[in-house]
């Protein structure tokens, strides 16, 4: 669905830009086509790995993972796996969903979707080349703080 | 030739021997890894390719004092509203958000903006928040779109500050390289 809509608003788009400047179009086009280039021999790689991940680390086997767990430790894992796992939130909500149903606790689910979102381990290689070392690693740590706050103010509310 | 090839793949060719390591381990594991891999790059090119064009309209037809004047260092709540803007309109995984952060960064927009773009896109993409809402429910979901932002405004701005300027222009120079024709 969504890959619908921004194909077709992409479409439309170039479409336009194509009968108002068809010399400035295909240089935009010339553009999108050596980014992917250039982006190919990073993607490439994380796509393989987190196709094994996934495999690993399966909706099945983090709810075993998740589902017993509670309390500060379960946070941790939540985390954990949270930042290591990829998947899209299509697959990751109702997983929580399921996960609460057979009685995981609110903040431990928070910390699992929220770093999930968020910390992206998988490809901080990519991150690494588009912003450098430094931000990318302080981006991610960021957002893992993000994550264990957003948890604890779960913890004290729901 | 190939060499350079073989080079910008390495990592592509150590996890498909990997890959093919866990299948003879576990048939059943490897063979589900692929079909997972395979999945992924169907959901990678369902979002990258259509972006990356939009990237390179963005690019031809926006520009650099607009970009400057609506997110560059003397935007103030202007650059901010427009990261929120970009951010929650987006639609796609983390790394489809780092090409269009280069973009913004070609046509000079402050950094720490860049950053709480990238807060706003792993938190707060309008679509998914409603399906978040029906998942978790309201308190869930505010308090996620609310401490998210919060932390990630205020942290936006003390990574910006933390980097040195010198490394700033380089961070810069490495952005317009992934995108520069």
């Amino acid at each position: 669905m969504t890959s619908y809509i921004i194909y077709g608003l992409v479409i439309i788009l170039t479409i336009i830009s194509a009968i108002v400047d068809i010399d400035k179009t295909k240089k935009a086009i010339k553009i999108g086509f050596n980014s992917f280039k250039k982006l190919l021999p990073s993607i490439t790689p994380v796509m393989i790995f987190i196709g094994i991940t996934l495999s690993i680390l399966s909706p099945s086997s983090i709810s075993m993972i998740l589902g017993k767990q509670s309390g500060g430790l379960g946070i941790i894992v939540g985390l954990i796996t949270g930042s290591i796992a990829f998947m899209p939130s299509f697959i990751a909500f109702p997983l929580g969903e399921s996960l609460l149903s057979h009685g995981a606790g609110y903040p431990q689910i928070a910390a699992f979707i929220s770093s999930l979102m968020a910390v992206g381990i998988v490809s901080l290689a990519i991150e690494i080349q588009y912003f450098g070392k430094k931000a990318a690693v302080s981006r991610n740590i960021l957002a893992l703080i993000t994550s264990v706050i957003f948890s604890l103010i779960i913890w004290g509310v729901m | 030739m190939i060499k350079t090839i073989i080079k910008k793949y390495k990592w592509s060719i150590i996890l498909l021997i990997l890959l093919a390591i866990l299948y003879f381990i576990n048939s059943n594991l490897g063979e589900n890894a692929t079909i997972k891999t395979l999945s992924n790059f169907k959901s990678m090119l369902s979002v990258l390719p259509p972006i990356l064009v939009l990237i390179g309209l963005l690019d031809v037809w926006v520009p650099k004092e607009t970009m400057i004047k609506y997110m560059g260092h003397g935007s103030g709540i202007k650059g901010i509203f427009m990261s929120l803007l970009l951010g929650s309109l987006a639609a796609g995984p983390l790394y489809a958000a780092f090409p269009i952060a280069a973009i913004l960064m070609k046509k000079e927009a402050r950094f720490a903006y860049i950053l709480f773009f990238l807060g706003v896109w792993s938190s707060s993409k309008l679509p998914l928040l409603l399906y978040e809402y029906t998942s978790f429910g309201g308190t869930f979901t505010t308090i996620h779109v609310i401490s998210n932002l919060t932390i990630f405004l205020i942290g936006s701005f003390l990574i910006e500050k933390m980097i040195k300027k010198e490394s700033l222009n380089k961070i810069y120079l490495s952005a317009n390289s992934m995108i520069d024709d």
